[in-house]
């Protein structure tokens, strides 16, 4: 059993918390022998759900695998995460997804889901076996080619449609292809000046609109990855005022970094989407403020040094995430009043949860439900570092950038994974995750 | 100075130093005895990840004169073109010795990375950076109006008033860009002549006027006109219907020429595409500065390797 005393919950009032056999349990009956954390000063938030992160692995271990992303994620306070599907074999199998989700279990950090690929190998031709990754033992419920868009509208509207079989969701990495060929960074003033070749706002906000209509034409659910611009949240909220079923996501840099940053030429500011103007950041944050963006999802991007270290043309895409989300939504959201904590619980835990269908997370601390949970001290700050990067990558914007913010303790399925600040170890944390299995299947037989 | 990356790092004073050293180098050229005893001792590497003899060569000219010894780490089809990357590349000529590297690339920003990287602590001359900048270029630009402009009389100037016309590809020109801050900071007024598919979207915070009437720019009078080359990989992209077109609308032909003052400058930095954006009757006449930008490109290039190498030291 594990005792939590003097938490403040996100609603910001003050209890003591106890788990047992993985789940809350009604602190009244917590007993000796417990293990006692005092949580005093410390905000308690629900396990933390990210929708969009990369792995890597099978076919990429050199850039992040299961184990270390997963390790990433604890460390920032995650106990579930959502893996795209473009690795290498992509994931457009059972047996992929059902690989990827078993390795996770094994490890025991987070709760690994895998998202299924829309198209056979992310080739934006044929769709891929959607259902049978549905029916398989990782029951997938997200489908996104993520790293590439369905820009196919027909293949879009039947993929659409074929998931609300099982009422699944397509998350399209919204990009029109030609509009962005060889593109570089944000179109506009900056990448004129700096000669790098542009991806207009337009890519991304005309692949959203033609979505919406066909989500709203074919009566089903649509999620859109990593909104970047002021006029894809104009389109969004006019689709959400008619009523049509779409979410949306925000990622932690594209609420705080703009796309001055790219005059360095420093290649760790290069992600897809681009970072965009201040406008966009500020238009971003109100937007996740009243609703408009559904939640923050980190697209953590992990790339071994030598694809970043050169001309900013030849790098990779992409940013690790995973380890700052939570300071960077204090920092952008929290410390400039735009919410509180209940509606952190509420982007980055409960309602990514709902949109990838993860059950355990709609009554957070409540009796009877899976005890996943992060233990964080918003009042202190330090200056983020190399320390910080627990998955393989490196590629962090925000290295050398005071950050406030701190996950002091990390609980899955009631044991913990991250305890004072620090990872527990990969074997303890893989043992607790074995028996939490097995007592699991004993209550079910 | 410890390099040149970009024009728009330059101040006036700065720029006209640059432009008085190069007609000392000048002078030079003019002396039976072309050499000069300057940099014996020093290492210059050329590092071209992109082919380009003549600035390849003006480069080579200039070290050479100042008694640099001139390495030439041709990268197109060896393996530093495939793959083996900056930091490679710059960590062996680290190990070199390599006092300064004059570096064209394909990637914007590729020399200010080298610069800013700790791979190397050599002075880095950017000679042409994807379609960022190419700063040589526009000083020597600077140096060719000036010259015609003021003569022996050229030291200390700058190009106040003056009012330069620079037409064509300006969305992929690193010479545009390069011109575009330089000939601003020279008290040089700026005109863009393009499609509207040749130019940034957004020239927020850019110096410039911009029009898409080359007949209009040219009934303005300019003192300058600055054709730039329309290259190959563009006909084909959907920037113009087709190279008839561009050469109608956007072309100096031989009746746009004869509209021109007598004494109005006419700029090209090569290679040019006679027919296509410069005709030959206007490549070929008198208001043509074509050569001289091309004697010109190695005083200014002696210019610069000195004040990076050797003026560091006497300041
Ligand atoms: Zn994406």
């Amino acid at each position: 059993m594990i005792v939590i005393t003097g938490a403040t919950l996100p609603d910001g009032t003050s209890s003591d918390l106890a788990i047992e056999g993985g789940r809350f349990v009604d602190v009244a009956g917590k007993g000796a022998g417990s293990r006692v954390i005092d949580a005093t000063g410390l905000v308690v938030l629900p396990g933390l759900v990210d929708l969009h992160t990369h792995l890597r692995e099978p076919g990429f271990e050199q850039s992040e695998t299961v184990l270390t992303g997963s390790r990433a994620a604890a460390a920032g306070g995650f106990t579930a995460v959502h893996a795209m599907a473009n690795t290498s074999p992509v994931a457009d199998t059972a047996g992929v997804v059902e690989q990827v989700q078993s390795l996770g279990d094994q490890h025991g950090y987070v709760t690994v889901r895998p998202v299924g690929a829309v198209t056979v190998g992310l080739g934006g031709e044929r769709l891929s076996e959607i259902g049978a990754m549905a029916g398989s033992r990782a029951r997938v419920r997200v489908f996104s080619d993520d790293g590439k868009c369905v820009s196919d509208a027909l293949l879009m509207r039947r993929a659409l449609e074929y998931v609300k079989t099982f009422g699944g969701v397509i998350a399209q990495h919204s990009q029109e292809p030609r509009l962005t060929e060889d593109a570089q960074m944000n179109e506009g003033a900056v990448s004129a000046e700096l000669g790098l070749a542009g991806w207009p706002a337009v890519a991304e906000e005309s692949i959203i609109a033609r979505d919406v209509l066909l989500a709203q034409h074919v009566g089903a659910r649509l999620h859109v990855c990593h909104v970047s611009t002021a006029g894809s949240v104009d389109v969004v909220r006019w689709a959400k005022a008619r009523g049509i079923h779409v979410t949306a996501e925000v990622t932690p840099h594209h609420l705080l970094l703009t796309d001055e940053l790219a005059r360095s030429y420093d290649s760790r500011y290069k992600v897809n989407p681009p970072l965009r103007r201040d406008e966009d950041v500020q238009a971003l944050r109100v937007a996740l403020a009243d609703g408009t963006i559904d939640i923050v999802a980190t697209d953590h991007a992990p790339h071994p040094a030598e694809s970043k270290q050169c001309a900013w043309d030849e790098a990779s895409f992409g940013m690790v995430g995973l380890e700052s989300a939570l300071s960077i939504v204090q920092l952008a959201m929290v410390d400039t009043g735009l919410i509180g904590w209940a509606d952190v619980a509420s982007i980055l835990s409960r309602k990514p949860a709902e949109i990838g269908r993860l059950a355990g997370y709609d009554a957070a601390f409540v009796p009877g439900s899976p005890a996943n949970l992060t233990l964080y001290d918003a009042t202190v700050s330090h200056v983020f570092g190399l320390e910080d990067l627990r998955g393989k990558g490196t590629n962090s914007p925000y290295l050398g950038r005071e950050l406030p913010g701190r996950v002091i303790a990390t609980i899955h399925n009631g044991y913990p994974t991250v305890l004072e600040g620090e990872l527990v170890d990969a074997a303890e944390v893989a043992l607790a995750a074995q028996a939490a299995r097995s007592s699991r299947e004993m209550s079910q037989a | 100075m410890k390099h040149l990356l970009s024009t728009k790092d330059l101040d006036r004073d700065t720029a006209v130093g640059i432009l008085d050293v190069a007609e000392d180098m000048a002078d030079v050229a003019t002396r039976e005895m072309k050499k000069l005893p300057t940099l014996r001792g020093k290492t210059v590497i050329n590092l071209f990840f992109e082919d380009s003899t003549r600035t390849r060569t003006s480069f080579e000219v200039a070290a050479k004169r100042l008694s640099a010894d001139l390495i030439n780490f041709t990268a197109k089809g060896s393996s530093v073109s495939k793959g083996e990357g900056l930091k490679d590349t710059a960590q062996t000529l680290a190990a070199m010795g390599a006092d300064a590297v004059v570096v064209r690339h394909s990637a914007s920003g590729a020399a200010q990375v080298l610069a800013e990287s700790k791979w190397i602590d050599a002075s880095i001359l950017n000679a042409g950076d994807g379609t960022h900048e190419h700063p040589t270029q526009a000083l020597l630009d600077a140096f060719t109006m000036r010259k015609r402009l003021h003569g022996e009389a050229s030291r200390g100037r700058d190009l106040a008033g003056l009012r330069v016309t620079i037409v064509g590809d300006i969305l992929h020109s690193r010479v545009a860009r390069s011109n575009v801050w330089l000939l601003n900071t020279l008290g040089a007024s700026v005109n863009l002549v393009a499609p509207a598919t040749l130019l940034p979207s957004n020239t927020t915070g850019w110096p410039v006027t911009i029009g898409y009437d080359l007949d209009e720019s040219i009934d303005a009078d300019p003192d300058v006109v600055m054709m730039l080359r329309i290259q190959a990989e563009r006909m084909h992209a959907a920037f113009f219907p087709n190279p008839r077109e561009y050469s109608r609308q956007w072309g100096l032909d031989d009746e746009r020429l004869s509209r021109l003052r007598p004494d109005t400058m006419v700029m090209h930095p090569g290679p040019m595409v006679r027919g296509l954006e410069i005709s030959a009757g206007a490549a070929d006449s008198s208001r043509s500065t074509v050569l001289e930008q091309v004697a010109n490109g190695v005083s200014v290039r002696m210019a610069v390797l000195y004040l990076l190498l050797a003026g560091a030291a006497e300041s």
